[in-house]
Parts: C-alpha cells; sequence; structure tokens
C-alpha cells in the first residue's frame, strides 16, 4: 500500500527534503541546525550520502545509540567464548546485556565457555571513593579458582573506571605475569567515549592488537600446518549461527577457515590469525581496524564481502576467489551453481509475495547497506536506510554501491525523527531494533529486527537467504496487519495500515 | 544440502544437519584449542561438589550472573507511570539504551526515554550543558507534561548536582520555571533497580508536595478518605495494577496509584502509536498528598518514600507482595480498615474459589521443595505462598535481598512448620545458587528468565516467575496479586509440575505407568 508507487524520482526527492524540512522544525533552532546535517535525500553520483555522520549525539533527542562498552563487551569480546569477560564497575551494563545478542557458540556453559554469562565486579560505593584496582585483583584470583579452564580474561571497563583513575592495566600486566602468562586483556571501552558503540570497536580492535598479537610467542609450535588457502572470518558475530552459514560456503569452495571473529571464536583462533593468507571481512565498521593492522603488520590482504541474498553472495564468492588460484574460483562457481537451484525456488515461492514492498532501515555496522541487495533479490525496494554509527567511509560505500537516486537518509536517527519519516514515507517494512520495534508495530507496520533477526536466523549466506525471505513475507503478509483497525471505525482514523 | 524453499530451517533444524555437525566438530577439533574433553567433564562434575560449593560461596569481590539490576532501571520504572511524563537519565547514553531495550524484552512494548549524551568533555567539565541542551530538546520534541531526571553512575562519580543543574536550565530557558522537572539521584553502585524505584519515587512526591525543589509553596495536606498505592518494581504491573484497580474498586475505596505504568506498557496496535498512555496525573500527586494512607507492595522498593510520605501525616503500611491466602487477607484487612469500608462479598468468593483451587491440587504440591530467587518482596510473597501449599522453600535468594530482609525471611520459616529446613540466602547470585541446586537438590526452581541456565544445568524444573521474563510472552498481562493473582501462581506451578511428571514417564515400555490421564 505504499503511497510511492507512481511517484518519479523527482517526486520523491522533493517529497523527501519537505519530509527533512518538516521534522527540523520540531527543534530549537540549534538542535534545528546541528540535526539538518544528518539528513539527506540522497543524489546518485555523489561519492557520499551527504551527511555528518560520527559525531556527539545531541542531549535529550532520544538517539538510539549504545556506549563504547557496548561496542567493545557487547559486539567485539563477548562472543570469544573461552575467554571470561569481567563487566567492570557497577551492576547494570552486564546485566541489560546479558546474553541479549544471540552469538551462538559451542561449548560447556560455566566450564571451558562462559559467553552466556554475566561476570561483573559489582561496583560499591567504596569501590568508587577508593578504587577497585584490588576488588579487581581478587576477581582474577576468583575466576581461577572456580573457573579454572578459562583461556583468558578480559576488563570491559564501564564509566566509572575511567573517572576514578583505576590502573587496570597495571592489575592485568601483575596478574597474567602470576598465572604463567594467561592472557589477560583490559579494555578502556568506558561508555562515556567517543559517541556511540563505534569507538569501542576500535578500542577492542586495539586491545586484541596489544594485548593478543604483540604478545604472541613467535617460537609457538603452530596448532595447525598452515595451508595455501586459509582464510579467517572477520566481523560476523554469528547471530542466530550467521557465520556458520557463511563458513560452510567458504569450506565448500575450498578454503579453510582458521579462525572467527568473533562469533563462535576463541582466543586460539584469534592467536591463529596472522597465518591467514586472506581476511575475510563482513562487519567493515566494527573490524575494519584490525583487518588493516594485520595487512601493515603481517601483510595479510582483506577483502570485504556481503554474504546477503544470492546476487551479493555470488559477486562476493567470485571476489574471494580472486585472491586465490583456479582451484578456489572453480571451487566458488561450482558453490554458486549448487545453492542455484534453491535459490531460484526460494525467489519463486516468495518474490511474488513481496514484488514492489518498500523497506525503511535503521541499523548498526554494515547492514544498511548490506541487506538492501538480499531485499532486491526479492522485488522489494530500499526507500530510506541510516546508521547507528557509521562513519563517512560506510556512507561512501553505501552511495556508491547500494542505495537509489532519491533514497531518505538518517544518520543518528532521533525517536521523533523516524517515527514522522514512517509515519510519512509509509512503507511496508521496517528493519530496526527493539526498541523501535513496538513503536512501528503499533502503528500497524511490519517489523523486523535487523540486528538479532527477531530472534531467528541465520541471515547470512545461501541457506541464511532463504529463513530471511520466509521472515519478510512472514512480517508483511502477516493477517494480523489487517486486523489492526477495528472494523466499525472509519478509515482515515488509522492511516498507516500497512494491510493491503 | 539441508535446506529447502518448501520448509525453510532456521537455526533450531539448520544446524542439526550433518554438514553443520561435522562443520562444527571440525572447527571445534582443529582451531579452537579446546580443553581436553575429559578434563572438561572431570571439571563440570567437580562443579557440582560440596567442596566446589565452599570455595564458590568464600568468593568476595567477584559476582557471576546476579540477579539485581541498577537504580536508573527502576527509576525510568517509576517516571513512566506518570501522565505524559518522559524520563531523562543524565549521563552516559548507552545507559538509556540499555533500559529501553529490557525494558522492550519483557514488556514487549516501546519504552521512550532520552539521556543527556555525556561524553568525554562533560566528564571533564560537567554535564551542565548536556542538561540545559538536553532538557530543551525533550520539551520541545516530545511535548511532556513533566520530565523526570535520574542520573548514571557516570553523572554521579563526577559529582553533578541535578538541582542546580534544573534551576539553571530553567533560568536559561530549556523548559519554562513552573515547567515540573522533579528529580532524583540513582547512582548504579548502590543498591540495585528498587533502590532506584524509591529514590525515584519519592524524588517525585517531594518534588510536588514539598514546594518543587525551593520554587513554590509547599503542600498543605488536607486530609481525605483517599488511599495512595504504591506497587514497587514490578515484573506484573500490566496485570497487578489493574487487578488493584478492579479490587479497589469492588470494595469502594477512593485510591490513587502513584506511578501507574500499565496502561503506557500495555498499548493497543490499532494504527497509533502512543509513547503516552494513562498514568497518574499531576493534579493526583498533588491530591495525593491529602491522602489518609499509603499502601506500598513491596516494602523493600519503598524503604525511604514511606517514610517521607508518613512524615506528611499519613498512615503507611507496607506488604511484601502478597500472594498468599494469609497474606491477601491481610492486605484486604488492613485497607478495608483504613478506608473504613466492609470487604465485600465478592471478594470474600474469590476468596473461597482460591482455597478451593489450593484444596483440589495441594496434594501435587505438598511436600515438594522449591528454590525461589528475584527481587525480596516477590521472594517473601511467593515463600509464603509456598508454606500456605505445604511446600517448601528451602532454598531463598535474592542478591538485592539485605540483613533486614533476611531476617524477615528467617521469621517467616520460624511461623510454618514447612518452613523447618528453609534457608535464606541475601546477597547471593545464581552462581552460589547453582551449587545449591546440586549440593541440596530442590524439585522446582522459581525464577525469571536466566533461571533456564539453571534449568539446563542442573535439571531443576524452572517456573518462570519474576523480573525479567524474556522468553516467555504476556506474563506481566496476568496479576500475581489478590486471590485472582494467587490462582494464576497456582496454576503456573501446578503446569509445571504436571509437566515435569509427564516428562519423565512418556518412554513407552519404560514408564507406562505414572503416564496418568487424571490426576
Amino acid at each position: 500500500m505504499s503511497v510511492a508507487n507512481n511517484e518519479s524520482v523527482a517526486d520523491i526527492k522533493a517529497r523527501n527534503k519537505e519530509l527533512i524540512q518538516e521534522v527540523l522544525k520540531v527543534y530549537p533552532e540549534k538542535t534545528a541546525k546541528r540535526r539538518a546535517k544528518h539528513l539527506n535525500v540522497h543524489e546518485s553520483g555523489k561519492s557520499d550520502c551527504g551527511v555528518k555522520s560520527n559525531i556527539k549525539s545531541i542531549p535529550g533527542v532520544m538517539t538510539i545509540r549504545g556506549c563504547a562498552y557496548a561496542g567493545s563487551k557487547g559486539v567485539v569480546w563477548g562472543p570469544i567464548k573461552d575467554m571470561i569477560h569481567i563487566s567492570h564497575g557497577p551492576v547494570g551494563c552486564g546485566q541489560y546485556s546479558w546474553a541479549s545478542r544471540r552469538n551462538y557458540y559451542i561449548g560447556t556453559t560455566g566450564i571451558d565457555t562462559f559467553v552466556t554469562m554475566q561476570f561483573t565486579s559489582d561496583f560499591q560505593e567504596k569501590d568508587i571513593v577508593f578504587g577497585g584496582d584490588k576488588k579487581l585483583a581478587k576477581i582474577m584470583d576468583e575466576i581461577e579458582d572456580l573457573f579454572p579452564l578459562n583461556n583468558g580474561i578480559t576488563v570491559q571497563s564501564e564509566c566509572p573506571i575511567g573517572l576514578i583513575g583505576d590502573d587496570i592495566e597495571a592489575v592485568s600486566k601483575a596478574k597474567s605475569k602470576e598465572f604463567n602468562g594467561k592472557t589477560i586483556v583490559p579494555v578502556r571501552c568506558e561508555g562515556f567515549r567517543g559517541v556511540s558503540q563505534s569507538l569501542g570497536h576500535h578500542i577492542a580492535n586495539d586491545a586484541v592488537r596489544d594485548y593478543v598479537f604483540d604478545k604472541l610467542d613467535p617460537n609457538k609450535a603452530p596448532l595447525f600446518e598452515p595451508s595455501p588457502y586459509d582464510v579467517a572470518i572477520i566481523g560476523d558475530y554469528n547471530i542466530g549461527g550467521d557465520a556458520w552459514s557463511s563458513r560452510i560456503l567458504l569450506e565448500e569452495m575450498g578454503l579453510r577457515v582458521i579462525a572467527q571473529w568473533s562469533g563462535d571464536g576463541s582466543l586460539a583462533e584469534l592467536e591463529n590469525t596472522p597465518k591467514a593468507k586472506l581476511n575475510v571481512l563482513h562487519c567493515y565498521r566494527s573490524m575494519n581496524y584490525i583487518s588493516r593492522h594485520m595487512e601493515e603488520k603481517f601483510g595479510i590482504p582483506w577483502c570485504e564481502y556481503n554474504f546477503f541474498g544470492p546476487s551479493k553472495i555470488a559477486e562476493s564468492l567470485r571476489k574471494i576467489a580472486s585472491f586465490f588460484d583456479d582451484k578456489i574460483k572453480e571451487g566458488a562457481e561450482r558453490v554458486i551453481a549448487k545453492y542455484q537451484p534453491l535459490m531460484d525456488a526460494v525467489i519463486a515461492k516468495y518474490r511474488p509475495r513481496l514484488e514492489g514492498k518498500k523497506v525503511m532501515l535503521y541499523v548498526g555496522g554494515l547492514r544498511p547497506r548490506h541487506v538492501i541487495g538480499a531485499y532486491e533479490d526479492l522485488g522489494m525496494e530500499v526507500v530510506g536506510t541510516g546508521y547507528e554509527f557509521a562513519h563517512n567511509d560506510d556512507y561512501q560505500r553505501t552511495a556508491q554501491h547500494y542505495v537509489k537516486d532519491g533514497t531518505l537518509i538518517y544518520d543518528d536517527v532521533t525517536g521523533y525523527e523516524f517515527e514522522k519519516f514512517v509515519e510519512k514515507v509509509q512503507p511496508d517494512l521496517v528493519g530496526s531494533g527493539i526498541k523501535e520495534k513496538y513503536v512501528f508495530q503499533k502503528m500497524g507496520v511490519p517489523f523486523r529486527q535487523m540486528h538479532s533477526w527477531d530472534y531467528s536466523g541465520p541471515y547470512h549466506g545461501y541457506d541464511g537467504f532463504a529463513i530471511f525471505a520466509r521472515d519478510m513475507d512472514m512480517a508483511i503478509n502477516a493477517p494480523v496487519w489487517k486486523m489492526a483497525k477495528a472494523p466499525w471505525k472509519d478509515d482515515s482514523q488509522s492511516k498507516l495500515l500497512a494491510a493491503e | 544440502m539441508t535446506q529447502n524453499a518448501d520448509h525453510v530451517l532456521d537455526h533450531f533444524d539448520l544446524f542439526r544437519g550433518p554438514e553443520y555437525q561435522e562443520m562444527l566438530a571440525n572447527k571445534r577439533k582443529m582451531f579452537e584449542n579446546q580443553r581436553d574433553p575429559a578434563e572438561v567433564e572431570r571439571m563440570r562434575e567437580y562443579a557440582k561438589t560440596e567442596e566446589y560449593k565452599e570455595k564458590n560461596f568464600a568468593r568476595e569481590a567477584l559476582t557471576v550472573n546476579p540477579a539485581k539490576a541498577c537504580q536508573p532501571l527502576g527509576a525510568v520504572f517509576v517516571a513512566v507511570g506518570f501522565e505524559k511524563t518522559i524520563p531523562f537519565v543524565h549521563g552516559s547514553q548507552g545507559c538509556v539504551a540499555y533500559y529501553r531495550s529490557h525494558f522492550s524484552r519483557h514488556f514487549k512494548e516501546p519504552t521512550s526515554c532520552v539521556s543527556s549524551s555525556m561524553t568525554e568533555d562533560a566528564a571533564v567539565f560537567g554535564g551542565l550543558n548536556n542538561m540545559i541542551d538536553g532538557l530543551a530538546n525533550t520539551y520541545n520534541m516530545y511535548k511532556p507534561a513533566m520530565i523526570a531526571v535520574s542520573t548514571t553512575c557516570m553523572a554521579e562519580v563526577i559529582g553533578d548536582d541535578l538541582n542546580a543543574f534544573i534551576k539553571t536550565s530553567k533560568e536559561k530557558g530549556s523548559v519554562p520555571a513552573e515547567f515540573d522537572v522533579p528529580f532524583a539521584h540513582t547512582p548504579a553502585f548502590v543498591g540495585s533497580h528498587i533502590t532506584g524505584y524509591d529514590n525515584a519515587m519519592k524524588g517525585i512526591l517531594w518534588h510536588f508536595w514539598d514546594g518543587k525543589a525551593g520554587t513554590a509553596e509547599k503542600l498543605e495536606r488536607k486530609p481525605n478518605n483517599s488511599i495512595n498505592f504504591l506497587g514497587g518494581f514490578d515484573g506484573y504491573t500490566v496485570g497487578n495494577l489493574r487487578e488493584i484497580k478492579r479490587i479497589f474498586s469492588e470494595m469502594g475505596i477512593e485510591y490513587t496509584i502513584l506511578g501507574d505504568n500499565s496502561d503506557v506498557w500495555d498499548t493497543p496496535t490499532d494504527g497509533e502509536f502512543r509513547m503516552y498512555d494513562g498514568g497518574t496525573t499531576i493534579a493526583e500527586v498533588e491530591a495525593a498528598v491529602n491522602a489518609k494512607a499509603t499502601i506500598s507492595m513491596q516494602e523493600y522498593c519503598t524503604e525511604k518514600t514511606l517514610p517521607l510520605i508518613a512524615e506528611h501525616g499519613q498512615e503507611v503500611v507496607a506488604f511484601n507482595h502478597p500472594i498468599s491466602v494469609k497474606a491477601t487477607d491481610n492486605f484486604l484487612m488492613t485497607v478495608a480498615k483504613i478506608a473504613g469500608v466492609e470487604i465485600p462479598e465478592s471478594l470474600a468468593k474469590e476468596r473461597g474459589r482460591l482455597v478451593d483451587a489450593i484444596a483440589d491440587s495441594s496434594a501435587h504440591i505438598h511436600g515438594k521443595k522449591f528454590a525461589i530467587y528475584g527481587d525480596p518482596d516477590l521472594c517473601y510473597g511467593l515463600a509464603e505462598f509456598l508454606l500456605e501449599l505445604g511446600a517448601e522453600p528451602t532454598t531463598v535468594l535474592a542478591t538485592n535481598g539485605g540483613k533486614d530482609w533476611e531476617k524477615k525471611m528467617k521469621a517467616l520459616f520460624d511461623s510454618s512448620p514447612f518452613g523447618k529446613n528453609c534457608k535464606v540466602y541475601p546477597g547471593k547470585d545464581l552462581w552460589h545458587l547453582r551449587s545449591l541446586l546440586f549440593t541440596d537438590p530442590v524439585d522446582f526452581l522459581i525464577g525469571n528468565t536466566y533461571g533456564k541456565y539453571l534449568e539446563r544445568d542442573t535439571g531443576t524444573p524452572l517456573i518462570r516467575i519474576g523480573f525479567p521474563i524474556f522468553d516467555r510472552h504476556h506474563k506481566h498481562r496476568y496479576p500475581v496479586w489478590g486471590y485472582q493473582g494467587g490462582m494464576n501462581v497456582l496454576v503456573q506451578i501446578l503446569d509445571k509440575i504436571f509437566d515435569t511428571i509427564d516428562l519423565a514417564t512418556n518412554m513407552p515400555a519404560k514408564t507406562d505407568y505414572s503416564f496418568d490421564i487424571i490426576r
């Protein structure tokens, strides 16, 4: 029921520009000026999306963003399964992020695996006043005593740590020595640092560099015999098993995956990675730093890829294969051909049900651009997109490879803006997060969580695309959306209902 | 290839296929440097022992899997219960993203809340400018009737003074001088979410009753016959508050629910997003000073709020999350006495129905051992009910329970023959509880969603009662207070007991007996 069906691109652009002006009216002048720089209508041919990004959120506007701790503990480090990640500070941060990101893994939880556990120093007032270093040291002793099969410890700093002047580096160093060189990683990811999750990713990447790579013993016997086909998956958090449905394709084409960063990952895999021949990078935003570092330090090339939807998967498999010999190139073609019938069947089934449907996205990391191809494979169109914590290089990639002319772009969108945009654009589907889900469903707009896959998944790879297609169909064509309006009420009262 | 378009397999089935199983086994063997499985098994067994429990209980610094959250979560819970009120949390913005997600995952509802988005510069210079800009933006964008301010630990550590900041913001024109901005300091390193509830509720009452932070006349109390009601931090707030309203209406009581968030967390899907819905109005909060008495349903959520109210001359009474027949009797009789009303026959009949249900079913519960964890009042209410059913709440644990609570729990155990072998664990976490479930096994566990890890590891069937409940839907709609609430809890316990028996007796040619059709 999108209103845009018969509009020309020029009409759409004019409407979107007007819409931006309209939402800006709600703000005090200073805020309107600042927000204006984050909103735009994409002009094809431009090198980026024409928005400012990676700038402080404005107080009081209801940003959807999180913090550096969320970027480090919640995203990068948390999924490393055989290490214990201490949420260092008060109890809340670790509690709210406890097992809420479905980083699937295999292991004996509580014994040799610790992902879905919440280890915290549970700071009390006395720890703030007198400092928490002694407590941290004691915590590490207790961890060694109670969880002796852990392969390492990280200290994920919460806000107070950096404010009270604790020296977590010294504690970590001393304890590492005391525990015979155990990997202990202090991470300065206090929530007030930076403007979003993004700096937390960077800090976490740097901590891998400083406390894993820089401490590698060059004389240590390798765990495995290197092969010319060794690659590492970087920037896949295995949400609902995404990294697994990706790994299987790389292995089927003849490559050997020696590490997963960081979904279902282990310390050993981080340590393996400098032996890779190629790093394949899915979430550029959260792990480009360490990929660049490995390129400089170890000479490992890296290659961005996109495993959402058959078009992008095929393109990516060929791109990855181009770094290797004919055996792998043939392998890529073989894999593409193998899954073609499945893809044809999925598209034959779902495309007729989804053709022409309009989607608005607002997510983090890579998804505001990466999933566009998957929607297009189903005949759907992304008419608006934006990032929680992108930098300009993300918007460049978005502009150059993904979005269409006239797409509405919104960086660090506020609750108010997003609601108004959806109200006016009237998409058939919104893809965003848990905080947004119920807002739009109340409005009668079908919604999928595009962080957690709404507890479904995987969405990566060929196996994942079938699930993606099923889920989008399920969201848009669920009978419930036809019931939102009481039959005795007249149409004008609820104009947003997405029922056909 | 296991995937197919006709019957799409998601994570549940997909990864059980042979290709994936083989791939995952290879990954483990080749690249993870996994521990020797025998070593893992030895440790897994060792973690079940008395010796491990002793070590576990000797912990002084480390907390593992706590059953508590931090103060500002409670402050947000309070704020959304007032009409057109937006919670404004002063400090880092990531915290607010967490509170909103946490509530939305539990209630399956939107939760609106803003942050002052303090970053490094605010850490150095203080967050005054964030407050000034933040209040102005929130006021203009979301047109609230009230902005209720609380703090994250960042703002507390650097010592931001909310009262002064709000005054300055008003001077700078962020919001009109007469606009209500109640506040509460809610440091995350003191207490838990229930402390935050207490501080925030106290802050709002203090604001309206005691002269709006020195900017208005204090209200003069003109006593009337009304009763104020405080629910405390409650995952069942939607169902419970509606049940309380129904009960009070039946009793003909004039009442004010302070912080009524039962509508904002239960809005319809009808084409309109209601950022605000229902809630206690400002006029009602102000009038509440005149009430005859204030009743708190959860003592440990209102330890500071009730004394403030008492100072204004009201009678204050606190309960401990009444679920049992006796607790609800006491609740109703107390309320009736204060209000000077009779308990209507309709409620006596409801009571009789709950007693009837207990009589029908208690044989299946009698003598069973339970472990309970959760907030202190919830634990008390559940334990009290179990004792009434002839069950033994042998292990009761509250990470945010203190010494007073411990004493009170012991007194409860002492009051019943079924409490003889029961123990209370204040300040302990779910890793402690894991040890206890191995060394001192029980038949059933009552707790929130995180109890599913304990259920998996120890084999103790979990009855999901508590907060948060993320992995089961709509539980918050069903009251656990009043006779009807007791009925709901009873049924939930019974369902799990019967399901557990069925699961253990469904093997043909092995357990053909006991797989009964009538119970």
